[in-house]
């Protein structure tokens, strides 16, 4: 057990949240509480100027979406902004303003209590969708009327806050994750949202920490609580921590700012190992402002950028004029490193798109399968690569491979695509994701069709070892140590030297520092992970021999189980008097 | 007045952006316009109405046009949703 995990054990001042963005933070906080606008009927005496004040609060309320719609687009880009553009067309509704100003003037009521009642019908339709994405646009229409009544009542909500605080809530709209941006917010937590909510996005566009969907959270805010620790590692949020706790962290805190400190000196130091072998490690990003995280991590280059983010986060698939320019910024942004961009990897726990139901969804229609057998989405996307690759640094990826059919498919429509637009010289690489078993034994046959290989670890270990991680029952049998699955790891480094194929390996296995020695011992050099995580393994690596590595690597294939392999690593760190500050990834 | 049957293609269905899309389409136009889906009727030209249609793929709609101009406002509007608003 981790020794975080221990001393909470000891009290019972917290709550464990999605662990959305990395980082820590201690201190105070601003609980966000979006003020129930509250209507008391006035009673109309001049129509006229009741709907001049209900006219007035629609100008204003647009003017306010406008700024925060120009913000957004700052911050988050354009796509992502898209949703505040909707929010100004709702305010510009003729048939909705036309309905509430004929009301006005035949009932002559409040014209907030018309505005709440008009846009509650809607509300309460979009509510009882099974549908989450309009589930969700339910939020967006009640934020509106939330706005249109608060301009009738001319108050103004406070979304300046102090500065140098976090912020809590029991959701964060777009809206007020943007705003809140501007005050140097230091973190968020919610009681609702997960990994690809608007806050999770900016706080790590922002390098702060985030946890969100943290059960009963403003509850136990309200128990007078004064200070917190925002763990944006493992998702802990404590409360009015004990000195001992508000120790731990203060260390580790102090521990990370001087590992930190250490790479920043290290940044433009070769990651290599003691007896000289160069290790190269990337980043995996899903938002091009991660860039720069990368950058200043000391990143070699994009190893993953995942785009069916994109996706998640609008809900649609992106058009490929918007596409095109994505993938052309960050080719140009990275240049001249490489930047590795996977195609949409849907399916699996990546459904919420699609209203099939697939019994067993990790063994359905995801990854590639999805794309070939939806093959003009699949093409729009490889013509917007295509077109973005002038830069020569542009490597495509292809998940969830399983046979070989799939590969050839796939370069028949990228030549079809190619010819559509006239490209005669290539200027990309292509590789595929070793994350099936099936895959790591038809490397021995791709070393004419594709350029490199990028071994997947979470899926490949779920489908190596048969376990699903998300299953609270078996989760306790992934095992990234079990030696059954180093095996693996092992085959697949070996056929790809065999192959003369360029291996990297990405997944959360490449972050954990423990895994390290290991998978150096195997034989990966390319290593990817969340650019946060990249300090503690350049660590590692400049600590460490490949001769005593390989030694490692060698007896826990020989092990018989992933305990005994466990016990050779701890050992291996000791030995080295390598420390590492494990609770931090 | 023209009535037209079509079938949500595009794999989102009405979702924000092809929503914005028809009413804006819809704007350029003088002829009323209808749009009713499991016998739940809105005016075309209202976003919040296109939105709470709540209309997946594979959704039927029945379009209504009656105006100077509606036989051109049905054609575009048609081809719209049927081409899927350019999202396949």
């Amino acid at each position: 057990m981790k020794e975080i995990e221990l001393l909470l054990n000891e009290s019972d001042n917290w709550i464990k949240g999605i662990p959305a963005a990395p980082g820590i933070f201690t201190g105070k906080f601003h609980l966000f509480v979006k003020e129930e606008v509250h209507i008391e009927e006035q009673e109309i005496t001049d129509v006229e100027e009741a709907l001049r004040s209900f006219n007035d609060a629609i100008e204003r309320s647009k003017y306010e979406l406008s700024k925060i719609f120009a913000l957004a687009k700052e911050k988050m880009g354009e796509k992502r902004a898209e949703i505040f553009e909707a929010q100004i067309m709702i305010l510009e509704d003729p048939i909705v303003l036309d309905e509430i100003r004929t009301r006005i003037r035949k009932e002559r009521r409040d014209p907030a209590v018309i505005v709440a009642e008009e846009f509650d019908k809607f509300i309460v339709m979009l509510k009882r969708s099974d549908d989450i994405y309009f589930k969700e646009r339910a939020f967006d229409i009640e934020d509106i009327k939330n706005r249109i009544l608060r301009n009738i009542s001319r108050k103004r909500w406070v979304s300046r806050i102090e500065n140098d605080v976090a912020v809590a809530g029991v959701n964060l709209t777009a809206a007020d994750t943007i705003l809140f941006s501007r005050c140097n917010v230091r973190g968020y937590i919610t009681e609702e949202g997960g990994l690809t909510s608007h806050a999770a996005i900016i706080a790590r566009s922002l390098n702060i920490p985030a946890v969100l969907g943290a059960h009963s959270l403003i509850e136990r805010l309200n128990e007078d609580c004064c200070e917190i620790i925002i763990d944006g590692y493992n998702g802990f949020i404590i409360f009015d921590p004990d000195s001992r706790q508000k120790q731990f962290y203060d260390n580790k805190a102090h521990i990370l700012e001087k590992v930190n400190s250490e790479l920043a000196g290290l940044k433009d130091i070769s990651s290599s190992t003691i007896d000289g072998v160069k290790i190269s490690l990337l980043a995996n990003i899903d938002v091009t402002d991660e860039l720069l995280i990368a950058e200043a991590n000391g990143a070699e280059g994009i190893g993953l950028y995942r785009t069916e983010q994109i996706i998640e986060e609008t809900g649609e698939f992106p058009d490929e004029n918007f596409q095109t320019r994505l993938y052309f910024d960050i080719t140009e942004k990275s240049y001249p490193k490489n930047v590795t961009i996977r195609v949409f990897d849907l399916g699996g726990d990546k459904t919420r798109l699609f209203h099939k139901t697939e019994y067993n969804p990790f063994l359905g229609l995801r990854g590639i399968r999805f794309l070939l057998s939806n093959k003009e989405l699949f093409k729009g996307q490889i013509r917007s690569l295509l077109k973005a690759s002038f830069n020569n640094n542009l490597n495509i990826l292809l998940p969830m491979i399983s046979a070989f059919e799939e590969i050839e498919e796939t370069k028949q429509l990228i030549k079809e695509c190619e010819e559509e637009l006239g490209l005669t010289h290539r200027k990309y690489k292509l590789g595929i994701m070793i994350e099936v078993p099936s895959a790591a034994d038809l490397i021995p046959c791709l070393g004419d069709e594709v350029d490199f290989l990028s071994v997947g670890t979470n899926d490949l270990i779920q489908y190596s070892l048969a376990v699903d991680r998300a299953n609270d029952e078996v989760a306790y049998l992934y095992q990234e140590f079990n030696p059954s699955f180093l095996r693996v790891l092992k085959r697949i480094a070996d056929n790809a030297a065999e192959a003369s194929l360029p291996l990297s390996l990405c997944g959360e296995m490449g972050a954990d520092p423990r895994a390290i020695p290991l998978l150096l011992g195997l034989g990966y050099r390319f290593l990817s992970a969340s650019p946060s995580g990249i300090p503690l393994m350049k660590k590692i690596i400049l600590s460490v021999k490949i001769s005593d590595c390989e030694i490692l690597a060698q007896d826990a294939l020989a092990c018989k189980s992933t305990a005994a392999v466990e016990t050779l690593v701890d050992k291996f760190f000791i030995d080295h008097g390598i420390t590492i500050p494990k609770d931090f990834v | 007045m023209i009535e037209k049957t079509v079938r949500i293609v595009n794999r989102a269905g009405l979702h924000v952006r092809p929503a914005s899309t028809i009413v804006k389409t819809a704007g350029k136009y003088d002829a009323d316009f209808y749009i009713s889906h499991e016998g739940y009727r809105i005016n075309g030209k209202s976003i919040v109405g296109v939105m709470t249609l709540i209309a997946p793929q594979g959704a039927e709609l029945l379009l209504e046009f009656s105006g100077k101009d509606e036989e051109i406002m049905c054609r575009e509007i048609t081809s719209l949703i049927e081409g899927g608003f350019g999202e396949l």
